[in-house]
């Protein structure tokens, strides 16, 4: 199966990616034949297999719920593009 | 001493002639920074050099020499970290424009163990954008250069910390491996590279590619230091639960030169990857060496390792798409200047901030997750992961160690596969089962081919560090590989 034009579209939309019209075309040709390369997997009966998500035995880690120190207000902000009154400051969200 | 003389030790004898006082933090500092100044042009291993930190560091232990306090164990070792590993109030940007300002407001776990350990920070290392390469081609800085020949790359992802190492730039370095990044740029590099088994690291602070392949592990100029360095960063971190609870051995205890009683496993799949005559040869040669010292080899198969770069090209993607989804011009590094509502501001931010190997690998993710195709692409690839691991499980009811090339060719020429991203992929075909499988593993050089250094790896089972430095550091006694220096 090969992806369309419409489809790279979507998924970009979906990636929050804006391509241009070259970026599709090369990405698309590189997705295709990655797509393709994937197809070697139906090789394996996989039916009664547990898929791995994690190596290593771990589950349900928890801490006592205690309060600790946290960064302050001022160091989470340190790093943002545009800040105002104490917070992250974004292009307008609500219509007015 | 003469700076440069000091500059190609071992971490272990630096920390040796510092405990010793036969030199000063401060000298080793100012001799590493001299050397980066004077070097670092041709090799560029270098994204950020932090020379102050690095003379505030000596400084303070210095002091603390001179009023008799208790030193920490590798007090004055020159230390490289990875761009992708969080520093307070230094540079961090994974080599992507996206996070071209970004100071981290803490340190890395590891950043912190480094430190406390009486590590000197030389500076922040390049790598392929967000561990994502093999070649550091990807960066969106810049190329770094392979110390053995300076037309071809260092490896990737973690190129710029390997070749920091090789051109004695720093005494050891941080890396991280998702599919071979720490591994692969050792072997072409001419160092040693150690992946832990994942969980024996914290990740707390590394900037996340594939969660659940991610790990940080040492480059080192030894066995001796890789244990050292090893000592130094691993253990439970209550700031990542998928770091483990468990007891982390005395790594130097490792170095002893006896492999007496050994069992290695040679999986022959994994020389048919394409690998080079020479590179099959030096890994044999190698294998064979073992039973002189006293172990014993077989050949064996594991026919998953077919499978393992399919595998991966669908979970690392998959896990990209969804950790590189928090870029988006609101709390840190790039925004877009063209942002007339939040929707483009995402969009246009990144569009501009990502490289075109990180937006294939998002929109790859994106597709295997979406609607409709997880179960033909993420779960499938899980599953087929268990299968790998059960592969493993079985080969180490018989063998303590496995032995394979690290990877099918040395060092490529720099541009020479950029056009290709899938001749560029086939270069962790090697590497990537031991990622999927979780399990620990190392690469020791073991030769050269053509003048270019050729890495062996090692694998061994879940949380056996021990025994597999055990078996490169009695190869390394036995051989002088490591011993050897490019030209620069």
């Amino acid at each position: 199966m090969k992806l369309t034009k419409e489809e790279l579209s979507r998924i970009a939309f979906l990636a929050r990616l804006e391509l241009s019209e070259e970026e599709i075309v090369t990405l698309g040709g590189y997705l295709n034949r990655l797509l393709e390369s994937f197809e070697k997997l139906k090789e394996l009966d996989t039916e009664n297999i547990e898929p791995t998500s994690h190596t290593v035995p771990v589950c349900n880690v928890f801490r006592d719920d205690e309060v600790t120190p946290s960064l302050s207000r001022e160091d989470v902000l340190a790093n943002a593009p545009a800040q105002a009154e104490g917070t992250f400051e974004v292009p307008r969200i609500v219509e007015t | 001493m003469a700076e440069n003389e000091l500059c190609k030790l071992t971490a272990h004898e630096i920390a040796f002639l510092v405990r010793s006082k036969q030199v000063t933090c401060r000298e080793v500092a100012e001799a590493f920074l001299g050397r980066v100044s004077s070097l670092d042009e041709k090799v560029r291993a270098y994204v950020t050099i932090t020379e102050d930190l690095a003379l505030s560091q000596s400084d303070a232990l210095d002091k603390k020499i001179a009023s008799g306090d208790e030193l920490p164990p590798l007090a004055g070792v020159p230390w490289a970290i990875k761009d992708n590993m969080c520093t307070r109030g230094v540079l961090t940007t994974c080599s992507s424009k996206i996070l071209y300002n970004y100071k981290p407001v803490y340190d890395a776990t590891v950043v912190r163990k480094v430190v406390e350990s009486g590590g000197i920070i030389i500076g922040k290392t390049n790598l392929d954008e967000f561990a994502m390469g093999s070649s550091t081609e990807n960066s969106a800085f810049f190329t770094t250069r392979n110390p053995w020949d300076l037309d071809r790359v260092p490896g990737g992802s973690s190129g710029g910390s390997a070749a920091a190492v090789a051109a004695d730039l720093a005494a050891l370095a941080l890396g991280s491996d998702t599919g071979g990044s720490i591994r692969q740029p050792a072997a072409f590099c001419g160092v040693v590279g150690m992946k832990p088994t994942y969980g024996r690291v914290s990740r707390y602070g590394l900037i996340a590619f594939a969660s659940s392949l991610d790990q940080i592990g040492p480059f080192a100029k030894d066995v001796t230091d890789c244990a050292l360095a090893m000592s130094v960063i691993s253990g439970r971190d209550p700031m990542d639960s998928t770091s483990l609870d468990v007891p982390v051995p005395d790594y130097t205890k490792s170095l002893v030169p006896d492999v007496k009683g050994i069992k290695i496993g040679v999986p022959v799949e994994f020389f048919a990857q394409g690998v080079s005559p020479e590179i099959v040869e030096l890994v044999w040669r190698a294998v064979e060496a073992f039973s002189v010292l006293g172990a014993e080899y077989k050949e064996t198969s594991m026919p998953m390792v077919d499978y393992g770069l399919a595998t991966y090209y669908i979970i690392a993607p998959a896990e990209c798409s969804s950790n590189l989804a928090r870029y988006d011009g609101v709390r840190y590094g790039l925004r877009s200047s063209d942002s007339p509502d939040p929707l483009t501001m995402f969009r246009k931010t990144r569009e501009e901030g990502f490289g075109p190997e990180v937006k294939q690998r998002i929109m790859a993710g994106t597709y295997a997750l979406s609607a409709g195709y997880y179960d033909a692409y993420y779960l499938k690839a899980q599953k087929v992961r268990t299968l790998i691991r059960q592969d493993f499980d079985k080969l180490f009811e018989e063998f303590d160690v496995l032995i394979t090339p690290t990877t099918p060719t040395a060092a490529f020429k720099i541009g020479e596969r950029t056009g290709d991203p899938f001749a560029m992929k086939l270069n962790d075909v090697c590497t990537i089962p031991a990622s999927m499988a979780g399990i620990p593993a190392i690469s020791v050089p073991c030769g050269f081919a053509d003048g270019l250094p050729v890495g062996m790896q090692i694998m061994g089972k879940p949380l056996d560090e021990a025994t597999i430095m055990r078996v490169a550091f009695a190869f390394e006694q036995a051989t002088t590989f490591h011993k050897q220096k490019p030209k620069l």
